[in-house]
């Protein structure tokens, strides 16, 4: 299993919560582009063998993959927020960000032909906007505290179990 | 034009070619979307007449005006072809990715034309339309048919509506499945089985536009919120499961074949007892923030791994309407006809059916023959492995399974011309539709509105129980207010049917469900997707005029008034237990409550609607066809 080795606050979804309505898609897509179009959004539903769902966005990885891979330098990360920002004047659309990344966590815009990931909405005032619309409360902008905290709870559910 | 893209897709299967029709704005403020605007395509497309399993019946979907934009619930098409099992208006609406995704291909509609020789997968990917061969998911189930296509065309955002093999064998009440959702009742997956079309796909890149974004966020996010609400608690924690308990206190839980309406293992089927024992997981359809969808699981004995959504109707029909109080065993033949593609409430009421002939004697032990039992099985109401073996033979048209999915019209005419019996006294259908999990002979305003609608024995299509369950008429008598009663509440579900927008939004506009509560959110909620001026009145209009179109193609179709009826037992048996023991609804009962509600329509006492009527709405050209 791949986990993100971010120290930074990234999106996470709690698919126990997730009901697989993509408003996520709707909002994050209307947010950035003024559209609504799943193919835009920058983050992504995923629903398999019937009742398995869950969304996905940039997990701001520590020494990120997709920001090494990258020919052009097109891809920086934030040092701070850890936020990668994509540089539209050096991406050519190649798409070996999207292969770096373990996540699936970036798209190539259908129209630009450009790579696409989260920016966590760091200009909207109320912060995501994903997170804010969500109606079950599974997105959340979580820090590596709260994700070990998440991850004592799942520990402790598993050995009580078992 | 705002939240539409001004033209429909046309398919011939028999030449595989496609071609685009536009439409003007004004034919979109008339139709809106949904059944409105699917019953509307196929009054234009449809050769008058024809069999319904016959290349000139098409299929015709139609999107949602706010499908794929944040309004709650909007997500959602609508689905109309004449019906194999009813021979009247066949239509059905589905939620869900399907719906959203088709908005983004740049289509309002797809209407399939002719029939296939080979079977086919249609599959439209923004404006191309390609013919892919179908054979190798022959005898998939609808969710691994979807999965299918998706791994072979390697890409997630490819969603498909499919038949099962329920559809493929030419089961007359076999379903057209998308996303676990279902366009239901009708036989849709006959249809499209009789055209040899296994599945059509779609994939849309493009965005989706409104009018004014920032009026429909700020609304959209306030009904999002009402949404986590008392207002869908119901649909929310227990899903419509909850109605088993409500519907036997009432004494209107269909039993053994509406029999009775208490049910002595109410209890083990109930939604509360589905949540603690059974529940997987609550999902949603896209653009749905309440999740109703209550998949639950066959955990232990013969019948663990069978898994599905599990709904009031299906649970009436295959639980306490079959005597079955074995939860595992019901899950498994709603499973059976949700992956087969069949509509699990009239597989249900056949079931029944069957169990109430083998127990009058009409059917003996070696008519029950087949692969699984080759001596045959007893068919007794309670025995949950005859209710799975039958639907797996309906399913697989195997043995009496033939006769079985042609639902119980026919199968009850057939069995007695064959053998000299009166199976129809118990054959629980209205237009060849079977029956919903609520008994009428106790909600006569519900009674009246199952009668005269245009789909047959359906709850979606007319909301006459509310007034009857909530108690503003008194639900065992009649009087001269159910005409306008029934007529009220069939335009006012034609309303959400045609946006469409699912009815359990109806509280979250503003606390309340009736008209004055949810039309003013529903008027602004459209002028902010289209950029027009809707009033009230207009909101209104759309059901009159949905509703309008669906009777209009089954007076072209022959209705006649004696058409409008319920079936024998209703009329002739009343139930022995419970609260709702005693009653019937007579025939001059329902001559009298028809007369009431011709009138209240505006039509003719026998039911046929005045050219006036027909210009007052602005259907000229149907005014001109039926109008008298």
């Amino acid at each position: 299993m791949v986990s993100s080795t971010s120290k930074h606050k990234y999106i996470t979804c709690d698919p126990e919560k997730c009901i697989g309505c993509q408003l996520c898609e709707y909002v994050c897509s209307y947010t950035k582009t003024g559209e609504y179009n799943s193919y835009r959004s920058r983050i992504r539903t995923i629903r398999v063998d019937e009742i398995l769902i869950t969304a996905v966005a940039c997990r701001t990885c520590e020494h990120a993959p997709c920001v090494t891979v990258c020919t052009r330098d097109a891809l920086e990360q934030d040092e701070v927020t850890g936020i990668i920002h994509i540089n539209d004047h050096l991406c050519d659309g190649c798409a070996w960000c999207i292969e770096a990344c373990d996540f699936g966590a970036i798209s190539i815009n259908p129209i630009t032909k450009l790579a696409e990931m989260c920016d966590q909405c760091e200009e909207e005032e109320q912060g995501p906007q994903c997170v804010l619309w969500c109606p079950k409360d599974a997105l959340e902008l979580t820090t590596p505290d709260q994700r070990a905290q998440r991850a004592r709870r799942k520990l402790i559910t598993e050995e009580a179990l078992h | 034009m705002y939240g539409y893209h001004g033209k429909i897709l046309h398919v011939d299967l028999t030449e595989r070619r496609s071609w685009s029709e536009s439409k003007p704005e004004s034919w979109y403020k008339m139709y809106i979307g949904g059944v409105s605007m699917a019953t509307r395509l196929l009054w234009e497309n449809i050769k008058p007449g024809c069999d319904a399993l016959s290349p000139d019946n098409p299929i015709c979907v139609a999107n949602g005006i706010f499908s794929g934009t944040p309004v709650p619930v909007g997500g959602k098409y609508g689905l109309a072809s004449k019906s194999p099992l009813t021979g009247w208006l066949g239509d059905s609406l589905s939620g869900s990715w399907f719906s959203v995704t088709l908005k983004r291909t740049g289509w309002d509609g797809i209407v399939i034309h002719g029939a296939s020789d080979q079977w086919v997968n249609v599959f439209v990917d923004d404006d191309r339309v390609q013919f892919r061969s179908a054979d190798k998911y022959l005898g998939l189930g609808t969710f691994q048919t979807e999965e299918a296509i998706r791994e072979d065309l390697l890409d997630d955002q490819v969603r498909s509506a499919t038949i099962g093999p329920g559809g493929e064998n030419g089961v007359l009440f076999a379903n057209v499945t998308n996303d676990g959702r279902q366009a239901g009742r009708t036989g849709h997956g006959a249809v499209w089985g009789s055209k040899k079309l296994k599945a059509l796909s779609v994939r849309g890149t493009q965005g989706v536009v409104v009018a004014d974004p920032e009026t429909l966020m700020r609304m959209s996010f306030q009904i999002i919120e009402a949404a986590q609400g008392p207002h869908t608690s119901k649909y929310r924690l227990l899903g419509t499961a909850t109605n088993v308990l409500n519907m036997n206190t009432l004494g209107l839980l269909p039993t053994r074949n509406y029999q009775e309406g208490v049910f002595e293992g109410a209890e083990l089927v109930s939604g509360e007892y589905l949540e603690d024992h059974f529940k997987v997981k609550k999902i949603a359809c896209a653009q749905c923030p309440i999740a109703c969808e209550q998949i639950s699981a066959a955990k232990q004995g013969l019948y663990a791994g069978a898994m599905t959504g599990i709904e009031y109707e299906c649970l009436y029909a295959n639980g306490p309407n079959c005597g079955i109080s074995d939860m595992n065993a019901i899950i498994k033949m709603i499973d059976i006809c949700d992956r087969g593609g069949m509509d699990a409430m009239s597989g249900g009421v056949t079931v029944s059916w069957t169990m109430e002939s083998f127990e009058r004697g009409v059917f003996t032990k070696e008519d029950f023959r087949c692969s699984k039992y080759p001596e045959g099985f007893e068919p007794n109401f309670g025995d949950g492995e005859a209710g799975v073996t039958l639907l797996e033979m309906i399913r697989d048209r195997e043995g009496i399974g033939a006769l079985l999915s042609q639902g119980t019209r026919r199968a009850s005419a057939q069995v007695d011309k064959d053998r000299g019996t009166e199976s129809y006294k118990w054959a629980m259908h209205i237009k060849g539709l079977e029956n919903p999990g609520y008994d009428a002979r106790g909600l006569k305003t519900f009674a009246l509105g199952l009668a005269v609608g245009t789909r047959g024995g359906c709850h979606n299509r007319t909301a006459a129980y509310d007034p009857d369950i909530k108690g503003d008429v008194d639900r065992f008598s009649i009087d001269d207010t159910r005409g306008e009663l029934a007529k009220d509440t069939e335009e006012y579900a034609a309303v959400y049917d045609s946006l469409p927008l699912c009815k359990f939004i109806r509280r979250c506009f503003s606390g309340r469900a009736d008209r004055e509560g949810a039309w003013p959110a529903i008027r602004d909620l459209i002028n902010a997707t289209t950029g027009w001026t809707f009033t009230y009145d207009d909101v209104s209009l759309i059901g009159e005029r949905a509703h309008t179109i669906k009777k209009a193609f089954n007076i072209r179709e022959g209705w006649k008034r004696a058409d409008d009826r319920l079936n024998h037992r209703w009329h002739h048996e009343p139930m022995t237990e419970g609260p709702s023991a005693g009653h019937v609804v007579t025939e001059e009962e329902l001559e009298y409550l028809k007369d009431l509600y011709y009138r209240a329509k505006g039509w003719t006492s026998e039911g046929l609607i005045p050219k006036d009527k027909l210009l007052e709405l602005g259907m000229a050209d149907v005014a001109d066809e039926i109008g008298v």
